[in-house]
């Protein structure tokens, strides 16, 4: 048995190292090896400051002819710049040999000679360039002159000015030729774009988190098996609240550009914006605590119910107009603010992006609010019909309205087939869904019709698991793609991405909490009365909080890592900055690029961790 | 008046739990459910508020048959019945005073309870409702770091906050010392005998029963197998409930 073990481990690893093209050959290669070195070098030396450079000599004495007892020159500090000249005294004409330490990598040298009366330069050789350490070994002719008195070999290259604890000040000129004062060192291009670069990382990693938090938080619910298998519906309520979604869908976008229409003859006028945004919410809270009383002993009349229904579905209506005030408030202000705040501008672009976002926003939200409404009147309506109609009567309507609704539903998945695929035939897009769905949902009625309660609950648990499990097997890094065709090359896209992939993830880990969650507390809460809302915001959710924040710092890490090299892709951020060096070869820029992410990432480790100890 | 009629309750799987069990319980009746672990007491406490579905069978009170009612009924219904749990099954991340007012959930609007905004005389009662069981000091303190006679006493004030007129309580004091045991089940008495609440508590202890109950059942494995006052529990009534190698505690 074990044997046998091995035998197919050999063949298994023979086979990976063939599929995967391990080559030990290219390892000891030469050319690669000295390119390897060439690499690593750059890398372990980042490009940080930049030094502005001169013309700088170093020299070394020399006696031609050679003095009476020989000429012993003094030692030279092997760990500064210098160079040493063999022999020290030559005849004049006799060639020496150069050897320079010390000098800036790949320094262009050239060597003169000096005669003792220092001014005059006279060239030796020609220009040589010193290796990546910095040093050079030149033999090469001296000229022929004499002199009793010592001479000096001399080589010009051009060095920085300035040191870290010592920077100089130098008047230069820029590119297009206009004089400028420079420090030497100063911060080089590649640290500020770096800097610039990883802050903007962080906060593609701290929107990402935010934005998946919040979704994921209630989807956890939906994927909670322990609170979703004990959802049945009765399956006449269920297809008159299927019906019902789009109807209201419908509606509540007619009511929300109403609303809009209405707020547009107010924003026209700054001081009618101002009196809209005050009165009207207060108005709304009037109405409010006229309609939803603080406890309720004894069940309302029909009357009062109508009356209070009305009142609410003005106020709403009234509060969609006041979010599209505040919205366009929003947009002015930002406006009006951001000129005046410096380098604080973007707070007053915060301001003016919330605006529009809310205006945005706000048409698709009531289109869903008023849908969700509709489908809870629906709903009362069927378990009204339910409790006052006999079975004989409910049983046979709930058929065609269960076919209906079927046929509704995928009609709407006609409507996406057809944009998809570019199908305009209507056989195609609403006959034969439609008879599809109706078939579906007759069969479904057919299924449940003696027990007549359909496990809503279970189908929405395993579809959301299926689509978090879906969403969360493609890699953030993939995602980007669609979002930058979307948004656009950058920062946002990488953002967004990071951000469904965050709602995925945590939706699980959330779930998988909620469904190990003690049920004795949750049976108590039941045992009063509670609502299933009430039940979930009283027992479920002070259980779960610690766990939640948990994963919550977990998911934050993994995104300060994905953010660093989601610009590989598109997504912006370091990553792209550290793409672009590396395809230049300039790898001490890279090499910035690279520590910065290892401080970032490192720093947030902590940091979180930190955080981890405090609150959990 | 509470009214069980053929009760019956198989889980899935085969285990019946509770078969054709029936009694009657007068209102104000203190009354004590005994028998073996796993004979069914749980079970039929949990029945009566459908924290648990009947299988079969009829469960009435003041009239109202509870086994058929809807949601919306359910809730009017479950806020009448208090409950206590032997493991007391408060939420102990939250405050004391936040379990206690989870007794109102019944009652309160169901909006304006989901942002924790309870009406000044629910904090009020429910405050009152913890100076009953002498624990007005610890409201504001994490309920984990009670102890477990304190914790049963916040639950004991749950049940209280919701104004029942029965109260299920499910081994109340299975967990606790004898001293305390005393004081939890004189909690029970008190609000059977000045408000008048029923209450139905399956206990363990016969000193217990004796002391505090009006009236008895006994379940055994699913089955009623006695009902009459604690007194007419002989030795032989007792190794029938118990069965053949019980004896006696105390």
């Amino acid at each position: 048995m074990v044997a046998l073990a091995i035998i197919a481990g050999v063949v298994v690893y023979a086979y990976g190292f063939s599929a995967t093209n391990v080559d030990i050959s290219q390892i000891k290669a030469e050319t690669r090896l000295a390119q390897l070195t060439r690499v690593v070098r750059a890398l372990a030396r980042p490009d940080l400051v930049t030094y502005e450079r001169t013309d700088t000599n170093t020299d070394a004495p020399i006696y031609m002819p050679c003095p009476p007892g020989g000429f012993t020159p003094p030692k030279v500090d092997q760990y500064s710049r210098h160079i040493t000249i063999e022999p020290a005294c030559v005849n004049p004409g006799d060639p020496i040999t150069v050897h320079g330490e010390n000098f800036s990598p790949n320094a262009r040298v050239t060597l003169y000679m000096v005669p003792p009366s220092g001014d005059l330069n006279l060239i030796l050789g020609q220009q040589f360039v010193a290796d990546e350490t910095g040093s050079f070994t030149e033999t090469l002719d001296t000229r022929e002159r004499a002199s009793e008195e010592q001479q000096t070999i001399r080589a010009i290259t051009r060095e920085p000015i300035g040191s870290i604890f010592h920077p100089a000040t130098i008047d230069t000129f820029d590119s297009q030729g206009n004089a400028i004062t420079v420090k030497s060192p100063r911060i080089s291009e590649a640290a500020k774009v770096t800097w610039v670069k990883i802050i903007q990382t962080v906060f593609i990693a701290l929107l990402a988190t935010t934005l998946g938090v919040f979704i994921a938080i209630p989807m956890s619910f939906f994927a909670s098996r322990n609170l979703m298998k004990d959802i049945k519906i009765p399956l006449i309520k269920l297809a008159l609240q299927i019906i019902a979604f789009p109807v209201g869908m419908v509606l509540g976008a007619l009511a929300a550009g109403e609303a809009h229409r209405l707020s547009l003859n107010l924003t026209s006028n700054l001081a009618l914006t101002w009196l809209g945004v005050l009165v009207l919410p207060a108005l709304m809270l009037v109405a409010i605590r006229w309609a939803l009383p603080a406890v309720e002993d004894e069940e309302p009349s029909p009357g009062v119910r109508l009356a209070r229904a009305m009142v609410l579905v003005i106020a709403a209506v009234a509060g969609v107009v006041v979010l599209f005030l505040v919205g366009n408030l929003l947009m002015r202000f930002g406006v009006w603010l951001a000129p005046k705040l410096g380098s604080f501008f973007f707070l007053g672009d915060f301001s003016t992006t919330i605006g529009d976002i809310l205006i945005a926003v706000i048409t698709f939200v009531t289109a869903l609010m008023a849908a969700a409404v509709l489908a809870n009147l629906a709903g009362r309506f069927a378990v009204w019909l339910r409790a006052h109609a006999s079975d004989s009567v409910v049983r046979p309507i709930s058929l065609p309205l269960s076919a209906v609704a079927g046929a509704g539903m995928m009609l709407l998945l006609g409507q996406l087939i057809s944009w998809l695929y570019k199908i305009q035939d209507p056989v195609k897009i609403i006959w034969v869904p439609g008879a599809i769905g109706a078939l579906l949902g007759l069969g479904l009625a057919a299924r449940v019709y003696k027990k007549e309660a359909v496990n809503v609950g279970l189908t929405v648990y395993y579809a959301a698991r299926t689509l978090f499990n879906g969403i969360r097997s493609i890699e953030p890094l993939v995602m980007v793609i669609v979002f930058a065709v979307w948004v656009g090359l950058g920062a946002f896209a990488g953002a967004l991405a990071l951000s469904l992939h965050t709602v995925a993830a945590l939706a699980k880990l959330y779930s998988e909490q909620v469904e190990s969650i003690l049920t004795g507390p949750l049976e108590a809460v039941q045992a009063t009365g509670a609502t299933r809302l009430q039940t979930i915001v009283y027992a479920v959710i002070p259980q779960i909080v610690p766990p939640y924040i948990s994963f919550t710092l977990y998911r934050w890490d993994i995104n300060v890592r994905m953010s660093t090299i989601i610009g590989f892709a598109g997504g912006g951020g370091i990553g792209a900055i550290l793409q672009q060096n590396i395809r230049l070869l300039d790898y001490r820029a890279a090499s910035v690029n690279m520590l910065a992410i290892a401080v970032v990432v490192a720093s947030m480790d902590y940091l979180s961790s930190r955080v981890r100890e405090r609150i959990v | 008046m509470l009214k069980v009629e053929h009760l019956t309750k198989v889980y899935e799987g085969g285990t019946i739990a509770l078969e054709d069990v029936s009694f009657e319980v007068p209102a104000g009746e203190f009354l004590a459910v005994i028998g073996l672990s796993g004979s069914g007491k749980s079970t039929l406490l949990r029945c009566i508020n459908r924290l648990i579905e009947p299988t079969e069978g009829r469960i009435l009170w003041n009239g109202a048959d509870i086994t058929s009612a809807s949601q919306d009924e359910m809730r009017r219904i479950r806020r009448k019945i208090g409950m206590v749990f032997q493991h007391f099954n408060l939420v102990h991340r939250s405050k004391v005073i936040t379990n206690v007012l989870q007794g109102s959930l019944g009652y309160v609007n169901p909006a304006l309870s989901i942002i924790n905004k309870f009406p000044k005389e629910q904090l009020e009662r429910a405050l009152s409702q913890l100076g009953r069981v002498g624990l007005t000091d610890q409201a504001y303190k994490r309920a984990d770091t009670l102890s477990g006679g304190q914790q049963q006493r916040v639950g004991v004030a749950r049940a209280m906050m919701q104004n029942p007129e029965m109260v299920l309580a499910d081994e109340p004091v299975a967990s606790l010392d004898p001293v305390l045991a005393h004081s939890i089940m004189q909690y029970l008495e008190l609000i059977n005998k000045e408000d008048n609440v029923t209450v139905l508590c399956s206990l363990h202890f016969l000193d217990l029963v004796h002391r505090y109950a009006d009236n008895t059942i006994a379940l055994k494995d699913g089955h009623l197998v006695f009902e009459g006052p604690p007194s007419e529990i002989d030795d032989a009534k007792f190794k029938d409930i118990y069965g053949e190698e019980a004896e006696r505690v105390g």
